[in-house]
Formats: C-alpha cells, structure tokens, sequence
C-alpha cells in the first residue's frame, strides 16, 4: 500500500532506537534486543517497540490545498530522563513526540474500582494505601508539542541543535528557528524568497545544524550549493559565512544539468570538521575550510547519465536521495535504484554495492556485492543497466552512531543489516 | 514507468521534453499536497533549455528559407510574431547580415546531445552585453548561457531574428508587460503595470485602454481572451496570511509588438507544434530569475530584437500560475 512506503529512517543517539516514518503519517519505533544469555543470537535484533500515528491528512481551506501527512524528517532529542522525545514533521507541522514506558500500574484505589468503575462513597469503609504492581510493558507516545504555522512552502528538513534547546526547520525559501518548549512563535533566520517570485531560482533543499557549535548551520539549494551561516553575525542570515559551489564542467552541459546539480541531502560529519552532499548522481564530501571544491566526490551511479532523457520522463530524476555517514566518519552510504544501496570507505577508496531484497537478505547471510553491467559484455552475475528497477529505489538509509549496524528502507520494506558476529 | 526491459533511449527533442515539461507542470496542480516548488522550478529549467534550443533550430530553418527565397519566404509559423506583409520584405536584409553560427546549420540537432550545440550556440558571448546583467536583484550567476541570449545585435543572437522576420518595426509600444498562462482555465492574461488589458498588438501597438485591478478587460474582436478574477493570485502569502489576490505588474520589458494569436493550450495535443509554438509565445514574458532582469531594461532599438528578447526570457509567466497558491 502506498501509505506504508517509507519516507524516512533515523537513529536516536545511543542507537538503541531505530524510527521510521511513512507516508501514512505513521511512526514506528523499533528497539534493539538487549543481550540476553538464552538467546545469544538475538542480541542486536530489532523489534518494533511503538506504532503511533503522527500526522493525519489535512486541508487549507484559505488556499484550498490538501496538506499531505507524509511524514518528512524525524528527528531524535538528546536522552535526558527515562522518556524518549523526537521531533516529526510532515509539510506543515512540526511535531514534538514522547515515548515513554508503562510497566508498573496502581492497583487498590479507594475512589474507583480495578476497572475503573467509581465506587460508591457510601460503600467505602476504610482506606487503603493503593501499591503498584507490575504490569505488561506498554509503550505509549504522546505528542508534547505541536509547532504549527509557520511555513508557507513545504517543508523539508529539521535539524535539533548542540544546545538542545532549539532546532530548525527549512522549507523551500525559508528556515525558522524554534525554542523546544515554545510553539506559539519562531524566529525566521534564512529568507530566500524574492520580492518576485518570477526571479525565483534556487529553493533550499536542506539544512542542519553543526553538531558542535551551535551558532553554525548549513543548507543546501537546488543549485548546487552549499551556505554555511553564523547566527551570532546577524539576526537575520541571508547572508552566508562561506559559500560552497564546485564550478560546472561546461562540457558536461545537457537538458537536464541543473536538475541534476539540485543537492537532495546535506548531512555534517560526525566530528564536525566535513559534511557531505548528495545530488542526483553523486556523494560529495566538502571540508569545511574549502569553498571552491569538495575534497571527495563518489560517482554513485554515472551510469545513469546518458539516460537523462528517461529519467525526466518517469519523473525519477527527481528523486530525492539522502545519505549518511557511519559513527567514525571512515564511511559513507547512500541509496540507489533496483534496490541497490552504495557504501564508500573514505580511507581505502573502495566502494561497494549491495542489493536489500528478500531473496538476497536471508537472516545471517552474508551480502553478496552487486555490479551493474554499463557497456559491453555483461558478466555473469552482473546486472544491465536497462535491467534495472527504477521502481525500486532506497532514498532513505540510516547508520547506527556507533556500531556497524545500518538500515536501509526500500520503499514499504526495512532492512536491517549489520556486521558479521563473531 | 520504466519496466523491465525496455531500452532506455534518450531520443527526446526539444519539442518532446517541452510538451512532457508543460504536461508536468500541468499536473502538478493536481498533486496531493498542493504544488511542489522545487519540482516545478526545475522543470522551468528544463523547459527553458528545451525551448532555447528549439527557438533556435527554428531560426535556423528560417535562415535556410530566407536565404533559398530571397525575396520574401512563404513563412513558416512562427513561434511568435504572424508576419505583417511589410516585414517580409525588411527581413532578408536583417538576416543577411547576421553572421550564421555553424551549429544552427545543423538539422540532426534533434537529440538531447544537441542540447550542447543549443547551448554553445547561445554561450558566444555577445559585446554588447550590457554590466547592467549583473543588477540583477536574484542571485542567478548563470554564465553567458543565458547573457547571450539577452543581449542586443550581434552574432549571439540569432534566435531574436527568429522574429525580425515577422514583427513590426518601430512601434512604439507599452512596457511592463507580463503574459499569464492561467493553468487552472487554459486562459491567456496580459498584465501591464498591474493593469489587464488586450492583446496589445492586434490593435494599434500603442494600445493600453488598460482596466485598473482584477476587472475583465472588454473583448476585443478576434481575441480569444479572458480573466477570471481570482485565479491568478500572485504568492504574496507570508506565514498565517491568507493567499494574496491581485495580479503584480511584470517586469520592465518592451514586448513584440506584433504576437501571435493566443489560442488557448490545450493539453489533448501536446504534439501539435503550432500550439506549442503559441505557448512559447505565451510564455514569452519573463522568468526573469533565471535570466538577468536587466535584459529588458537594456537600451535597444525597437525593432525585432526586442521580441528576441523577451522570447528568450524564460518562463515567468506561469511561475506565477505555479506558485499561485
């Protein structure tokens, strides 16, 4: 079903939790097994820990607009007590969710019965102190906080910053900063929207906060490029720090360059120093100190170019494929067609596909390496380039932040890959 | 969607991928969630390179009649300008004197890769290109892909014959004209200063009995044109407001002064190269983003490269049908 497609994929900071977003505007957590001596293979297992619906379909009656209840981003808060709190967002609203755990229960109430039925007060004899007992685990979300209104495109990222206290959330010309506790207003820190909409060139498609400092975020725009923005230089930061842009080789020009060029993904390495850019056909990796260039670019699939054309017309060359980096930034991943998925190790330079389908993810098999075939003899084993399922596609992978446990959605399925255990 | 085995061909031209473009745009409108921003800017994009390089594989084919006729070509159907009977007469002299650029002679440029003769075709960089080009309030740096095709006479500048042939001369004519494709009613609207009037051109060129406001313009005899007040909403919506109404005046550029008839689009025949030679007409008016504002406020002569001009603009037009909501 189509509600059931998967349209994002996050790790909570320790990686205990896995959420997963869909186009029904549901929310399912998983929650890895802890070791457990009866059952030594089960440790690093995911299972499903909470299912809340998030977002429901809504209509603007003022511009008569059906608001999807996709759910675009999650985002996980810090732990900062027993509960857990993450942010999700569909088009329009901002969600602040808490998941908490149920597993004791109150029992000997004078006022009601066991179930619930109010006694008679007249019936009531002597008091009693009422205990708890120990109850079926339940898992219940409850949304704490509803940031509404203040987008009038759609939106695209949120980003919760190093101070834990506020976060941001981009749409197409404009990125808001909010105060977790506070819904009723926020402050618009990047404002892109011309005075007339006809000089309209480039829309942000997204932005983050630097992991460590709080005053720096970066967004990205259909154009290619990259602002990085202080929020200490000015209140208002249409005016950027650094500008990262690689210039265009011109004799690779064609219909469709600036579509291809459009940055679908920008994520910052885990120490801070680098972040990465996904576009249609690439994974860039930039240093921060460096402007005019990225110092790694991984071709994901440069096969795919000469088929532009094709690409147009089913409208997968508008797909929108993130990326992410693993828990000691030696390693990149991203997500391509026929359910093939890319991982890059940024030291040895050595690349690697792999397929997540059923046939090929067994429990405990191991991954067999994927090749698409691009020109001549096609090997066995290889795949043709006009074999390829552009129905399947993985826009959406997650790496755990510290071990070598990665998820990877395609499209209603999830797949939870991890390194051999000795 | 592509199935198993098909090949995948990249066969496209110019003409295909503005109908598949326009097709797009059109049923974004539909989408669930209302109209995706992005998605439709970049197929303005498109739609822009698309027509660029089609616009000139059409003035090529003009240059090849006129010289075979010189002494006045049956006329193709222009993307623009009908031609008036006396400027038949004035065109060969204009064309004859442009310098032709060898890709523009090139009819296999039907391919997607002729894309890249399209494009170097307008990268000659052109000397009168004004330093006004960099006014421009938008951030667009495009390089001299699309300078070129703003600037005045000169070798880099071919298309803007395209409508030498067929616009009127030394017209005086109003300014701060804006073609609206209203997408919802397939209807043609001409906006000037924030005023609607008709068709300027199939009447006298100095034209203007504008109609203050959002109130429909008289009809005139032989147009096909009409507005319905509240369609077009320019997006003026900041957060919370409701959507704003009123149509704004485009941006500053002379227009030709001779336009095709607007026939309404219609999507049963996006392989009818009359109708999408009209749309592009139609569509003439700027999305001045993308090209520098100030090609329309450059000093030129009126005379038919203004038309180039602003046929070389790109798609403003129904940037604002885009973004209507």
């Amino acid at each position: 079903a189509e509600a059931d497609i998967i349209s994002t994929v996050e790790f909570n900071y320790s990686g205990d939790l896995l959420a997963t977003g869909d186009k029904g505007g549901r929310v399912v957590i998983f929650q890895r097994e802890q070791e457990n001596k009866s059952r030594p293979l089960s440790r690093g297992e995911y299972n499903v820990y909470s299912t809340f619906q998030s977002h429901e379909p809504e209509f603007d009656y003022l511009k008569s607009l059906e608001i999807e209840e996709k759910i675009n981003k999650i985002r996980w808060l810090p732990q900062q007590n027993a509960a857990h709190f993450l942010l999700s967002t569909n088009d329009k609203t901002i969600k602040l969710w808490k998941i908490s755990e149920r597993d004791k229960r109150a029992e000997g109430y004078n006022l009601k019965d066991e179930d619930g039925r109010l006694r008679d007060p007249f019936r009531i004899t002597a008091l009693r102190v009422p205990i708890l007992k120990p109850m079926d685990l339940m898992v219940e979300a409850s949304p704490r906080r509803i940031f509404a209104n203040a987008h009038t495109y759609h939106i695209n990222s949120i980003s919760v910053n190093s101070d834990h206290e506020t976060y941001l959330s981009a749409d197409d010309l404009r990125i808001n900063l909010w105060h977790l506790e506070i819904t009723d207003r926020s402050f618009n820190i990047v404002d892109i929207k011309p005075a007339n909409m006809e000089e309209l060139t480039e829309v942000i498609t997204a932005a983050e906060f630097h992991p460590h400092h709080c005053n720096v975020f970066v967004y990205s725009s259909s154009k290619g490029t990259i602002r990085l923005c202080d929020m200490r230089s000015s209140a208002l930061c249409d005016r950027h720090s650094k500008f990262f842009e690689e210039p265009e080789d011109p004799s690779s020009r064609s219909f469709f360059s600036e579509i291809i060029s459009s940055i679908s993904d920008v994520k910052f390495s885990h120490s801070g120093r680098y972040m990465m850019t996904r576009d249609y056909l690439s994974v860039k990796v930039w240093d921060l100190n460096m402007e005019n260039r990225p110092v790694e670019t991984y071709q994901v699939h440069e096969y795919l170019r000469s088929k532009l054309c094709s690409l147009y017309e089913n409208d997968c060359i508008f797909d929108k494929f993130e990326c992410c980096w693993n828990g000691s930034d030696s390693a990149i991943m991203t997500g391509s067609y026929n359910n093939f998925f890319r991982m890059f190790d940024r030291n040895t330079r050595r690349d690697i596909t792999l397929e997540a389908s059923r046939e090929s993810s067994k429990p405990r098999a191991i991954l067999k390496p994927r090749k698409v075939c691009t020109g001549g003899k096609r090997k066995k084993d290889e795949i043709s380039v006009d074999s390829l399922d552009f129905n399947k596609k993985i826009l959406h992978t997650a790496w755990h932040p510290m071990e070598n446990i990665i998820a990877v959605a395609a499209t209603n399925n999830l797949y939870i890959f991890q390194d051999k255990i000795n | 969607m592509l199935r198993g085995r098909r090949r995948m061909e990249c066969t496209l031209d110019a003409q295909s991928l503005i109908s598949i473009s326009l097709r797009k745009i059109h049923s974004s409108r539909t989408q669930r969630g209302g109209i995706k921003l992005h998605k439709n800017l970049l197929v303005s994009y498109v739609l822009r390179n698309a027509r660029q390089l089609y616009l000139s594989e059409r003035y090529a084919e003009l240059y090849r009649r006129q010289q075979h006729y010189p002494d006045g070509a049956p006329l193709l159907a222009m993307p623009a300008c009908p031609p008036p009977p006396a400027a038949s007469a004035a065109a060969p002299p204009e064309l004859a004197a442009l310098p032709l650029p060898p890709d523009t002679q090139d009819r296999e440029a039907r391919s997607c890769s002729a894309v890249r003769g399209g494009a170097e075709l307008l990268e000659v960089p052109v000397c009168a290109a004004p330093p006004e080009l960099q006014r421009a309030p938008c951030r667009d740096s495009s390089p001299a892909f699309y300078r070129a095709s703003s600037a005045g006479p000169g070798p880099g500048s071919p298309p803007g014959l395209l409508y030498a042939a067929g616009c009127d001369f030394g017209a005086p004519h109003c300014s701060s004209r804006t073609t609206v494709l209203d997408l919802d009613t397939h209807v043609v609207t001409t906006v000037e200063n924030g005023y609607l009037h008709q068709d300027c051109c199939s009447q006298c060129p100095c034209c203007c009995q504008p109609a203050p406001g959002l109130a429909s313009p008289p009809p005139a005899p032989g147009t096909k044109r009409k507005y319905y007040p509240g369609q077009e909403e320019e997006e003026g919506v900041e957060e919370g407001e409701p959507g704003g109404g009123g149509v704004a005046g485009g941006p500053p550029f002379a227009p030709c002064t001779k336009r095709a008839r607007f026939e309404e689009y219609s999507a049963e025949h996006p392989q009818d190269s009359s109708n999408i030679s009209n749309l592009i007409s139609i569509f003439g008016s700027g999305f001045t983003g993308l090209v520098s504002r100030q090609q329309a406020d450059s000093e030129q002569p009126l005379n038919g490269q203004l038309c180039s001009k602003q046929a070389l603009a790109s798609l403003g037009a129904w940037t604002r049908a885009i973004v209507a909501f």
